[in-house]
């Protein structure tokens, strides 16, 4: 015990992040064949097609995938962010930012002539998410400093933020960067900056999946294998103590809302480089942002949770469509599982606050 | 609500409780504990921390209910559902923690929720009432004073009103003393005495010996939730209650060489500080500690203590005036540098400050010197293991698991991990504020051997605490603050409880 370290410590932890959010789900869908029942359709004639829809073929279980990977980068973006004691609401903003500095490479940065088309692909595709990397958490970076030095509630300001993205997006898409093909969208970015897709015959599944994975096992490094990561997590769980430790909070501040963001624009930049190979006009959030802040809840705001949460949001997403089309069970159905879950795992979370003090104040009086 | 009786006192039981046993999960709280109270007593409940002593009192109000036994009260037996029934049965009880409104008069506290007239308050009678309670019991206080401007005493005082107009005829007082002056403490046991010599039934939860000493009649003395005996106060010397308390013979004086100071250290010359609210709270303070020395600074809270050590910290930046150590000038540095600089400090809020709750005692361990715990740029959890394990087994903290955490811990365990890291840094300078608060004198006795060991290391210690006696034990040189000055500079050894008591309520300000 006293030497617990490594595999088993990991092991630990990833059983301590998922029990809660399976049985969850497990609820959910229960709750969820009550209301298919009440609607008056057939629980199984809805469930296997909501089964057909995500992993009935190698294709559709693609798409699922397909769906997955931006839940998987927002939903490490928002836990990151929470484990320095922050709320990022502001994923959204940071996505959208990061998609224009995505396309914007992407179309516009030419590969030098002679380069082998594979390192041509490599350089330009590298260099593309980097741009939207930095974009996001040059974004967030605004938030972060906001916060720490003027006191500015990161959700209040992230939230503005958004909207400031929504609509630059919405300004530079029409003053500079209208493709020939159509009003709502940009021009395409070059094939060299593309994600390459076909990872599974017939499906769009790009390798942005290996980037989403890679940047899972990377966030867990940084969180609890490096002092900056030690840092963090003290900041947000006692800043007292971490100022008391000579540890800045405010320089972790903004330093945990830089790498948040850095993951949010990732989101956007492989969701375009990997999917859309374009900036499309948007008059409203696309929503992984805000889905991302679910993920990170279910998945405890453990890297591995996440995974595991962000595969099943995708799953209700990709599944809750086909299941209205073949069954005739209303798609809501789906959104009430998905509340049922996030209800569950916050319970949790409720109780385990009630649980905490209920102890704290029998400690004080016994 | 007179509570006069017929009764001749010392005879019969007011109140008895009769194998009361209260578990929470695995851990019995109380173990079949039988306790008289008898009529116009003070009887104390005397055990260390988490000995089961509130825990017992919780129940006789009606905040618990107990798993087994039974209560008698006036020679009946009652079951109390809720703290509304005890006070209807005349049961009182004066909590750690007062529960007043500071912004409402010390009438209207005591009156609020059984506030004389009918639909329209009677501010007139409630007053009226107050002062005719207050002058029966010898409780001065003024009735339209605001709680937020009177002393804390008063405000004890306030409480002691507020369970006495509601008609208690057995006070419960929770630890009263932890928050007075030595004066106020000596005021509160008149006021005690003037209680029981009108009849009323008084028990006092403590673990201050001396207390026991001065005020009780009887004590009964719990430990690990066991009654061990009930014995008459008389007589009795706290080395024998604290061999009682604790199960072993404990040193209640740390057993000390005189010191012998070497070359200066920390230097504070001309500090100033603001506090919270931006009023000066520290003011032109000058002083030294010498290597191989214990200064205390003595005091009553709030006299700028805690402007003085975030000052010296970098945890708030000083109005004037500069702090060095060893020579470097260290005036309104981080609290990284101040660190690096070699100043350990045990802070005074070891929850809020000293310890990461939801860390394990390794990552605790770590605490501050993280960046050293590293190979190749990552964590080295090993070797944070390995110091938590030096601190476990050289602090006694129990459990002795250096992955538990933190939160997990008691009190004094969580303190002990705190002086265990704060030492085992090897500090030049030891800042050691409130050392041992909240701490049983097992605990107490440990950890100050520990701060007269590393005086004798050669290391410079500055004691900040409110206890007396804890200054007064340990330090060789005593400063007393107040209000944010150092009114005066006192020899260990020619301090006594009364010359400092006077000084700190500013009675002996030189110049």
């Amino acid at each position: 015990m006293a030497k617990e370290s490594g595999l088993s410590r990991v092991v630990h932890e990833a059983v301590e992040a998922v029990s809660i959010p399976v049985l969850a789900t497990i609820v959910g869908m229960i709750v969820g064949t009550v209301f298919i029942l009440i609607a008056g359709k057939s629980p199984i004639q809805a469930y296997t097609a909501f089964a057909q829809a995500v992993a009935g073929s190698p294709r559709a279980f693609g798409e699922t995938l397909v769906s997955t990977i931006p839940l998987i980068f927002t939903g490490l973006a928002v836990s990151l962010a929470f484990r320095s004691g922050l709320f990022n609401i502001g994923v959204e903003g940071q996505y959208l930012v990061a998609q224009i500095a995505a396309v914007v490479v992407g179309y516009a940065v030419k590969m030098p002539e002679g380069l082998s088309p594979g390192l041509a692909g490599l350089f330009h595709v590298t260099l593309a998410l980097l741009a939207g990397t930095a974009a996001g958490a040059f974004w967030a970076s605004i938030a972060g400093l906001l916060k720490a030095f003027r006191g500015v509630h990161e959700v209040i300001n992230s939230i503005m933020l958004n909207y400031v993205a929504l609509f630059l997006g919405s300004w530079l898409l029409n003053a500079y960067l209208k493709g020939s093909s159509g009003q709502g969208s940009s021009q395409p970015v070059q094939a060299t900056a593309a994600l390459t897709q076909g990872l599974i015959e017939g499906s769009r599944l790009h390798t942005g999946l290996w980037i989403a994975l890679v940047a899972a096992f990377v966030v867990w490094i940084i969180l609890w294998k490096t002092p900056s990561g030690y840092e963090i997590r003290a900041v947000g769980l006692s800043p007292g103590a971490a100022e008391y430790a000579g540890i800045s909070v405010g320089r972790n501040i903004v330093l945990a809302m830089a790498l948040s963001g850095a993951l949010s624009g990732l989101a956007g930049a492989v969701q375009t480089l990997g999917v859309n190979r374009r900036f499309f006009e948007t008059t409203a959030f696309v929503g992984y942002g805000f889905d991302g802040i679910a993920v990170a809840l279910v998945g405890r705001n453990h890297p591995l949770g996440v995974i595991l949460a962000a595969l099943l949001f995708g799953a209700l997403e990709r599944g809750g469509p086909q299941m209205q089309a073949a069954a005739g069970v209303p798609k809501a159905v789906i959104y009430i599982v998905q509340g049922t879950v996030i209800f569950f795992v916050a319970a949790e979370g409720i109780w385990r606050f009630l649980r905490n003090r209920k102890v704290k104040t029998e400690v004080k009086t016994a | 609500m007179k509570g006069g009786t017929t009764v001749p006192p010392f005879t019969h039981n007011m109140l008895k409780l009769n194998g009361i046993t209260k578990r929470f999960g695995s851990l019995v709280a109380n173990d079949s504990i039988d306790l008289e109270v008898r009529q116009g007593e003070i009887h104390a409940l005397l055990g260390e921390n988490g000995a089961g002593k509130s825990t017992l009192m919780n129940i006789l109000y009606g905040l618990y209910t107990p798993d087994e036994g039974t209560i008698e009260w006036k020679g009946k037996p009652v079951r109390i559902d809720g703290p509304g029934h005890a006070i209807a049965l005349g049961i009182g009880m004066v909590h750690q923690h007062f529960m007043l409104i500071p912004v409402f008069s010390v009438a209207e506290n005591i009156v609020l929720g059984m506030e004389p007239g009918g639909a329209v308050l009677d501010m007139k009678q409630a007053n009226e009432r107050v002062r005719e309670i207050s002058n029966q019991f010898g409780l001065e206080v003024d009735p339209e004073d605001k709680i937020e401007s009177i002393s804390v005493g008063q405000q004890q005082r306030v409480e002691i009103l507020k369970a006495l107009y509601r008609g208690a005829e057995l006070l419960i007082l929770d630890e009263p003393t932890a928050v007075l002056t030595p004066q106020e403490v000596v005021e509160l046991g008149k006021i005690m005495k003037s209680l029981v010599a009108q009849g009323r039934t008084i028990i006092i939860i403590t673990h201050k010996l001396k207390e026991v000493l001065h005020l009780a009649d009887r004590v009964s003395v719990i430990r690990r939730g066991r009654k061990i005996t009930t014995v008459e106060a008389q007589g009795r010397t706290e080395a024998e209650l604290a061999n009682l308390m604790v199960g072993r013979e404990v040193e209640l004086k740390v057993d000390k060489q005189e010191a012998t100071p070497g070359a200066s250290v920390l230097e504070v010359s001309h500090l100033s500080a603001k506090n919270d609210r931006g009023l000066l709270a520290l003011k032109d303070v000058s002083f030294q500690v010498r290597a191989g020395e214990i200064v205390g600074i003595a005091g009553v809270d709030g006299n700028g203590q805690s402007e003085l050590i975030a000052c010296m910290t970098g945890l708030r930046k000083p109005a004037g005036g500069t702090v060095r150590v060893n020579g470097k000038d260290l005036t309104a540095r981080s609290p990284k540098e101040v660190r690096e600089a070699g100043v350990g400090h045990i802070p005074e809020d070891r929850q809020r400050r000293g310890l990461v709750l939801d860390f394990s005692i390794s990552e605790n361990a770590a605490l501050g010197d993280h960046r050293k715990f590293t190979r190749y740029g990552f964590l080295n959890y090993g070797k944070m293991a390995d110091l938590a394990e030096r601190i476990v087994k050289a602090f006694d903290v129990r459990p002795p698991e250096p992955e538990y955490m933190a939160r997990a811990l008691s009190g004094g365990n969580q303190q002990k991990v705190i002086v265990g890291r704060e030492i085992m840094r090897d500090p030049d300078l030891m800042l050691a504020v409130q050392p041992t608060r909240g701490l049983d004198v097992g605990a107490i006795e440990f950890i100050h051997r520990r701060l007269v060991e590393e005086r004798d290391n050669g290391k410079a210690v500055l004691l900040v605490s409110l206890e007396l006696d804890e200054v007064m034990n340990l330090a060789d040189r005593i400063l007393v603050m107040y209000k944010g000055q150092i009114v005066a500079e006192v020899a260990g050894q020619e301090a006594t409880e009364e010359n400092l008591g006077l000084m700190m309520a500013g009675g002996g300000a030189r110049g």
